[in-house]
């Protein structure tokens, strides 16, 4: 399985096909998404690799993040995340992921933190059907109803579905298809809704549940920082170290 | 300008192509000719009503054309940006006072027609110019008469 890639949810689009029909698509933007650390067998027990996006002000970063930062010579970042790839699936430290890691046409699976919804009743939290809206029924339209049975067990029952905190979880939504995608804005486009809020930090993977396609590149495609930009990044590593 | 805005602008750049918008609005009566797929071939067919709604902005506009079609009202909603329309032609151009025309749903007949505008809007664009730039000129003029008269 490839690396898949952290993105910023930047809001919803629409796409028309030349055959007239449109496609709702969410715009991911990739940005200077770039490998941060290699964890491997040796070392860790596990092969993964180690992403970071988002430029995070050097004041905001802790002198042991920024010491990882200086190991792997890259600007420090906002946003890590490690993805579990095989051992020849390695992406060198330094490399710049692009939007063309995608094909279009894949399916892909995203996961993100859901909008949070407060604390939600039981029609919106878990769908229930609520209470007639005459009948007898005064006050409490939208309660839950019953949560047990009599004397016998006598008591609610672990995980009965009530009232409660809704969103803000990690949701994970599969097989999203890639429409579009934009190597010099870094952009990828993805058919349909994708949790969270736009600006949130989502993680795009392969989708586990279809076949890749055969002209996937692997282990990923990137950019190696050029000589220039290593040493642009290099030089303000040791004014932070002051 | 934030990406999307830039990407939905590059887009209907491309979806136009040579097709032209022509400026049109509520109680305009129009022909949307649409492209019509039947098996293979594609031919175009004309749609003509007034139009009685436009909706939204940017690439998600949309505009809603009523017709009394076989005595039954048919409304059809086109994107204006939709690849399906091959071109949009302005038959006449109505005097409405409303942006949303759904009074005429309950009308019939002579009470649902619409008074022709006099002046188109691109006429009027071109008189409030020639309007904003004669007052330009008489305020120059009366500036450089001043001046003297100051001195």
């Amino acid at each position: 399985m490839r690396s898949g890639v952290i993105a910023q949810k930047l809001g919803m689009s629409r796409v028309f096909t030349d055959t007239g029909e449109h496609v709702p698509v969410t715009v991911l933007k990739l940005g200077d998404c770039q490998v941060i650390a290699h964890r491997t067998s040796e070392k860790n027990g596990y092969t993964a690799l180690q992403l970071g996006i988002g430029r995070a002000k050097v004041k905001n970063v802790s002198k042991a993040e920024r010491g990882r930062f200086a190991v792997a010579k890259v600007e420090p970042k906002l946003k890590l995340a490690e993805f579990r790839v095989p051992d020849d699936g390695l992406i060198p430290v330094g490399a710049e992921i692009t939007a063309d890691h995608f094909v279009v046409g894949q399916f892909v699976d995203v996961t993100g933190t859901s909008i949070g919804k407060g604390f939600a009743g039981g029609i919106k939290r878990w769908g229930f059907g609520g209470l007639r809206a005459t009948h007898g029924v005064s006050i409490s339209h939208r309660s839950i109803g019953s949560t047990g049975q009599r004397q016998d067990p006598g008591k609610t029952f672990k995980n009965r579905k009530m009232p409660g905190h809704l969103g803000s979880e990690r949701v994970t939504t599969l097989n999203l298809r890639v429409v579009q995608t934009d190597v010099e804005r870094g952009l990828i486009l993805v058919e349909g809704a994708v949790p969270g809020a736009a600006g949130g930090w989502i993680y795009v993977r392969d989708a586990i549940k279809k076949a890749l396609p055969k002209d996937a590149p692997m282990p990923g495609k990137f950019r190696l920082p050029t000589a220039s930009e290593t040493a642009a990044a290099e030089t303000p590593a040791p004014a932070t170290q002051g | 300008m934030d990406i999307i805005a830039e990407i939905e602008a590059e887009h209907a750049k491309k979806l136009l192509g040579t097709r032209k918008v022509p400026v049109f609005g509520p109680g305009d009566t129009v022909v949307v000719n649409v492209k019509v797929k039947e098996g293979e071939r594609t031919r175009v067919q004309a749609y003509e009503g007034v139009c009685i709604a436009r909706d939204g902005g940017g690439l998600n506009e949309s505009f809603t054309v009523r017709k009394i079609s076989y005595g039954e009202g048919v409304e059809r909603v086109f994107p204006i940006y939709s690849p399906m329309i091959d071109s949009i032609k302005i038959v006449r151009r109505g005097k409405v006072r409303r942006a949303k025309l759904y009074y005429l749903r309950d009308r019939r007949g002579k009470s649902a027609r619409i008074a022709e505008k006099a002046e188109t809007a691109e006429a009027k664009a071109t008189r409030v110019a020639a309007k904003a730039s004669a007052k330009a000129a008489k305020a120059q003029a009366k500036a450089s008469e001043a001046a003297p008269a100051a001195e």
